[in-house]
């Protein structure tokens, strides 16, 4: 029947075979309980489908109906009124009993802000000895087993956050602090992105999500949030001069390495991260070097310019340097 | 007059039918005012730019095929993605059930035409003005890029410096005022030019759906004309409405636009369904099954959608309990739905269906592939599936299911049904059979993968997407699909246009016996009917045997032109007796002038030339004075014969002409604009960042609260005018006008000087909404001054009686409005200081 069509997604999403970006392979709370909220949706449109298709051919090819008026009316009543006034009710006690993801602040939840750019995402951590937050880019790192609360707002044009496998998603908007509260019940890695159109490279703006077991989590961010490690080699010595040189200072942020600027995302353990221009490329010597000399062929309408002035050795001593960050 | 007329033959009188009813030919045709020119225009323009906005969705679906691609760019994928839902919503998909209106109703309601022909006229070249404007951007290669929704701040001066977005708000606005203007004459023509005995209860039933939705046109367009007039506002003169830095909220523009945005896809669904309960019942060889249960539906639907605008909007961050108030009234569309759906199948049921062409894009459009995406819409409405599916390529499928599924395949269906009456030419079974399976299996294989492609995380808007996610079979096989239904578009349209070559098959009269006036001839006279007929059933060509001969033989009312005039009946709005005679004007050239001095206007503001603004403004005035300006009462009898035993009265002046109908509708869609104006107070008061304004001190009442009298003095000076005519004393009517006129003025002085003392609109959202109240409120004051000197003017000449003085009624009727809406706009401007603190 083609009524089971429908039901081909549900079995896909039984079968595993999901990228890294999918809510068919769920692993927060959230996204495990409306995953199975919509399966329940599924098979009763299914039966829909099959109830409106048979009655349709029947209606079509077989003579005509006998039992009259009593029985199409029962088939408007019964079908069109009665079986939605029953169904729907059903559904959306169902749908009110799952956790809205941006509920209310609770005491123990673990708090992270997340800040989107035209096209690239700022991430804070709390400081784990009261410091100041803890910065990072493109990635985010949290405990498995404890609510996580994302504070998140935008530093220019409407975005929208999402990591599919954990929870539904928050708009950012200008003047307003939006909240998504997720519980990740399994360790794994997987893609976030931004789902509101933000201008040319909206395609471009994903980030890597790990979530891992909360003791490693902890021991992650105590060390994240020391400074960079010092340039260890010649090269690298030489790409750092060039770092600041060339003003990446300006817009980047390298901590205790003399660069301050907030405007494009921190550096300080860019090596660590699999991938660089959200999500874009992974993170390889090959692939840093065409970032840095190509950006806007790459990535066109990204707020960094090409830094195509470079020479050969010099390029190859800064990504030198940037590898060192981790 | 008439009654020496010497008796004529009954060709004499379809001579003299046919010569009142033409248009003029070859490039003069473009004075016609009469609805079968508009409602062609409208289809035929509105499937040009289906045509075009098809080949953009071909471009999306190439550059999509395979991940990386690198076929199309960033900026230029947004502009086509952006243009594509543009034009197919704005460009197609309104104005296609626009014409379709306009075309079928007064034949469907057995009469001859619109009760105001040059509204519709001014309506289809104000779309297609519009249209114009923003079609050009396509080819100057600056076409909108923000969405079809054109969300701030993305799309604000600051993010988007071009006029791309420009070309949106203004094509848009102009095309939206084609709606509404649209609306209120399709709505006073369904309930006042119905055939004599046609009572609510017999309407067909496109009538209601067409009812229903011009009713959701009139509340749900203003909404977004407000809020383009304010984005245009903010993006030219710097007046923040959205912005979050200075009092304004962006989110404010999205209540605007889904307001709008909501009603718009029922806008779109009900006429289209309405069209196909019509041809299915045809299609079967019964009537409708359970009439009544439809109508309710289509009712029911109309009174839904304008409380589902938030559901586009669950993810902004909305109050927990609204959510939920907004899923539960979103899923019971279901119910409407599923009644639409059963009655479909009941009617197949109890008849005997035929399987031509516009059957098969019934079952198969509307039954199978709306049902499917009525129930992904079920899923949708549920708040934690929403935000999951929110944005991905899952709510693509989904509203081209719904939207294709309940208004392309209902539509082409149509055509093909309607296709013999309109040019006369028999279209091919075949082609449409066969494009039929085309469209139906290119469409499923575009958008039924697409549900798990969204659900494997992809969004929508992508210009492009990396390989290793899961979404590269899906996406090819959409794009396969998209090909497929491409030609099966080609070879359905292009089927239809073969049947205009010389020598191709004519119609017989009624060629699929249908039951509704509109076939009692194929094609109908130009005049539609030669006399319009008694009704007394639902179907009356099926229930009132030798009803089409007895129409060809004159029998029914206003038979004889008396003079070649261009009669129609108007009839009371529930019962359908006939209660006066209208004589519609012939060809004229006064809608496109005015619609072009619009065009001048709009054209200044895109381009900021604005002395171009101002003087397309002022031109546009005149048009419309010169448009409102009538012959004088006296060149008219007061009476027409409708039939050898019964006179008419003319509606001319008439207290309860069309014309009266019509000016409660403007108001309720003006009311509507308005009352969007005060919710946009209330919400920035409520949520915008930056709020109130840092003001030293609140501003001085004492001259806005004197304003008061000039205003008060203009509404009593106008009632005291109604008073004298209603006594028949004209020269009374003419002074207390003129002292309306002046007052009038004095109180534009005043508020000039009132809005030079409120703080710079730049500088906070609340001094921009005030200037605006402002501007607003002395816009109608103006507009009253106008009616109030036109009514004097033509008391002097010797126009209007005790009992016909329709224009000095309107023109009270719209000066009480006017006071009304600043007993709303005073405390908003003046007492804000108190009324929005925080």
């Amino acid at each position: 029947m083609r009524g089971a069509w429908l039901a081909a997604p549900a079995a896909l999403a039984l079968a595993g075979c999901e990228g890294a970006q999918s809510w068919l392979d769920p692993r927060g709370v959230n996204a495990r309980e409306t995953l199975d909220l919509w399966l329940l949706t599924v098979w009763v449109s299914a039966g829909v489908m099959v109830l409106v298709t048979a009655t349709m051919l029947h209606a079509l090819f077989a003579a005509r109906w006998r039992g009259g008026r009593r029985w199409r009316l029962l088939l408007i009543g019964g079908c069109g009124v009665a079986l939605p006034a029953v169904v729907l009710p059903v559904f959306l006690v169902s749908s009110l009993r799952i956790e809205w993801p941006y509920a209310h602040h609770r005491p123990g939840d673990f708090v992270i802000d997340v800040v989107a750019w035209q096209f690239w995402w700022e991430v804070r951590y709390p400081h784990p000895e009261g410091g100041p937050p803890v910065v990072a880019a493109n990635e985010i790192r949290i405990p498995v087993g404890r609510p996580v609360r994302f504070n998140l707002a935008t530093e220019d044009v409407i975005h929208s956050f999402w990591i599919p496998a954990l929870a539904g998603k928050v708009d950012m908007i200008p003047g307003r602090i939006n909240s998504a509260r997720v519980l990740a019940e399994r360790p794994g890695e997987f893609r976030g992105a931004c789902f509101e159109f933000c201008g040319l490279q909206h395609a471009n703006m994903a980030f890597t999500v790990h979530a891992m077991p909360a003791e490693e989590f902890e021991a992650w961010l105590r060390r994240e949030a020391g400074p960079a490690p010092p340039p260890a080699t010649e090269e690298a010595r030489r790409g750092h001069a060039l770092f600041l040189q060339h003003g990446c200072g300006s817009c980047h942020a390298v901590r205790g390495h003399g660069a301050e600027g907030r405007v494009a995302p921190d550096l300080t353990r860019l090596a660590s991260r699999p991938t660089i221009g959200a999500g874009m490329l992974p993170n390889t010597r090959g692939s840093l070097a065409g970032w840095i000399a190509a950006t806007q062929q790459i990535k066109p309408g990204a707020n960094m310019p090409s830094f195509n002035q470079l020479s050969g050795p010099e390029l190859h001593d800064l990504v030198s340097y940037l590898e060192g960050l981790r | 007059m008439t009654a020496a007329r010497p008796p004529s033959g009954q060709r004499g009188e379809e001579e003299e039918l046919a010569r009142a009813w033409s248009s003029p030919p070859g490039w003069r045709s473009l004075s016609a005012v009469n609805h079968r020119p508009m409602g062609r225009r409208f289809v035929g323009t509105a499937m040009l730019f289906f045509l075009i906005a098809g080949l953009l969705a071909l471009l999306i679906r190439a550059q999509l095929a395979v991940p990386e691609n690198d076929l199309i760019g960033p900026d230029a994928y947004n502009q086509i993605f952006t243009m594509h839902g543009t034009m197919m919503m704005f460009l197609f998909a309104v104005p296609v059930l626009q014409g379709a209106a306009t075309w079928l109703i007064p034949l469907m309601q057995g009469t001859r035409d619109l009760p105001f022909p040059r509204l519709g006229a001014f309506s289809y070249w104000c779309f297609l003005f519009g249209a114009t404007i923003l079609v050009s951007s396509l080819l100057l290669g600056m076409a909108p890029d923000g969405g079809w929704f054109i969300y701030p701040p993305f799309s604000s001066r600051h993010y988007s410096p071009g006029p791309n977005i420009d070309f949106w708000l203004i094509g848009i606005t102009f095309a939206e005022i084609a709606g509404v203007a649209f609306a209120v004459e399709i709505i006073t023509a369904i309930l006042r030019t119905r055939a004599p005995g046609m009572s609510l209860a017999r309407m067909p039933l496109f009538s209601w759906f067409v009812l229903a939705t011009a009713g959701m046109i009139l509340l749900g367009f203003p909404p977004l004309i407000l809020g383009s007039i304010l984005f245009e506002l903010e993006r030219a003169f710097n007046w923040p409405f959205f912005d979050a830095t200075r009092g304004g909220d962006p989110v404010l523009w999205q209540h605007l636009f889904w307001l709008f945005g909501h009603p718009e896809v029922y806008i779109i669904q009900l006429p289209a369904l309405g069209l196909l309960a019509m041809y299915l019942s045809v299609h079967c060889r019964v009537p409708t099954f359970g009439y009544a249960w439809v109508v309710a539906a289509a009712l029911g639907t109309a009174f839904l959608s304008m409380g589902l605008w938030v559901h586009h909007m669950y993810a902004v961050g909305i109050p927990q309990l609204s959510l939920a108030f907004f899923a539960a009234a979103s899923t019971l569309v279901a119910i409407p739905s599923g009644i639409q759906v059963f009655s479909a199948i009941a009617t197949i049921g109890s008849g005997r269906p035929v399987f031509r062409t516009p059957l098969l894009f019934a079952c198969g459009g509307f039954l199978f592939i709306f049902t499917l995406g009525g129930l992904t819409g079920v899923m949708v409405a549920l708040v934690p599936f929403n935000l999951i599916a929110h944005d991905t390529q899952f709510v693509v499928a989904h509203l081209h299911y719904v939207l294709v599924g309940a208004a392309v395949f209902p539509l082409l269906g149509a055509l093909h049904h309607w296709w013999p009456a309109a040019v006369g030419r028999q279209p091919s079974e075949r082609a449409g059979k066969w494009s039929f399976w085309l469209l139906f299996i290119g469409f499923n294989l575009t958008f039924f993968p697409l549900h798990h492609t969204g659900l494997a995380g992809m969004p929508r808007r992508v210009y492009t997407y990396p390989a290793g996610l899961g979404w590269e079979w899906t996406n090819l096989l959409a794009s396969i699909g998209a090909a497929m239904f491409a030609l099966g578009a080609l070879l359905f349209l292009g089927s239809l246009l073969a049947t205009l070559r010389r020598g191709a098959a004519r119609p017989p009269d009624d060629p699929w016996q249908a039951g509704t006036l509109e076939w009692w001839r194929t094609p109908p006279p130009v005049y539609n009917f030669r006399a319009i007929p008694q009704v007394t059933e639902r179907y009356p060509l099926w229930q009132q045997p030798g009803l089409a001969a007895a129409i060809g033989r004159g029998e029914g009312y206003l038979a004889d032109p008396q003079g070649g005039q261009r009669l129609i009946a108007i009839t009371s709005e529930v019962e359908a007796r006939p209660e006066m005679a209208s004589a519609l004007p012939g060809p004229t050239w006064i809608p496109i002038i005015t619609a072009a001095c619009f065009a001048v206007l709009f054209l200044g503001v895109l381009t900021q030339v604005y002395p171009l603004a101002v003087l397309g403004g002022i031109a546009a005035w005149i048009a419309v004075v010169i448009w409102m300006w009538p012959d004088p009462d006296a060149a008219h009898p007061p009476t027409v014969r409708a039939t050898a035993e019964l006179r008419l009265p003319l509606d001319r002046g008439h207290h309860q002409a069309p014309g009266w109908t019509a000016l409660w509708l403007t108001l309720a869609a003006d009311a509507a604009l308005y009352a969007s104006l005060v919710f946009a107070f209330f919400f920035l008061w409520g949520y915008a960042a930056q709020w109130p304004p840092a003001v030293a001190a609140p501003p001085s009442l004492l001259l806005p609260a004197l304003a008061w009298a000039p205003l008060l003095a203009a509404l009593a000076a106008v009632w005291w005018g109604e008073a004298a005519i209603r006594r028949g004393d004209r020269g009374r009517l003419a002074r207390a006008c003129w002292i309306a006129v002046g007052a009038g003025a004095v109180f534009l002085a005043m508020q000039a000087s009132v809005a030079a003392g409120l703080g710079p609109p730049e500088r906070h959202a609340r001094d921009a909404l005030s200037h605006f109240t402002v501007l607003y409120q002395g816009f109608h004051v103006a507009v009253g001054m106008t009616m109030a000197g036109m009514v004097a003017l033509r008391a002097r000449r010797g126009d209007f009686a005790p009992q016909r003085h329709l224009a000095v009624r309107i023109a009270t009727r719209f000066w009480s409005y006017a006071v009304l809406l600043w007993i709303v706009g005073f405390p908003l401007v003046h007492l804000a200081p108190w009324l929005f603190a925080r």
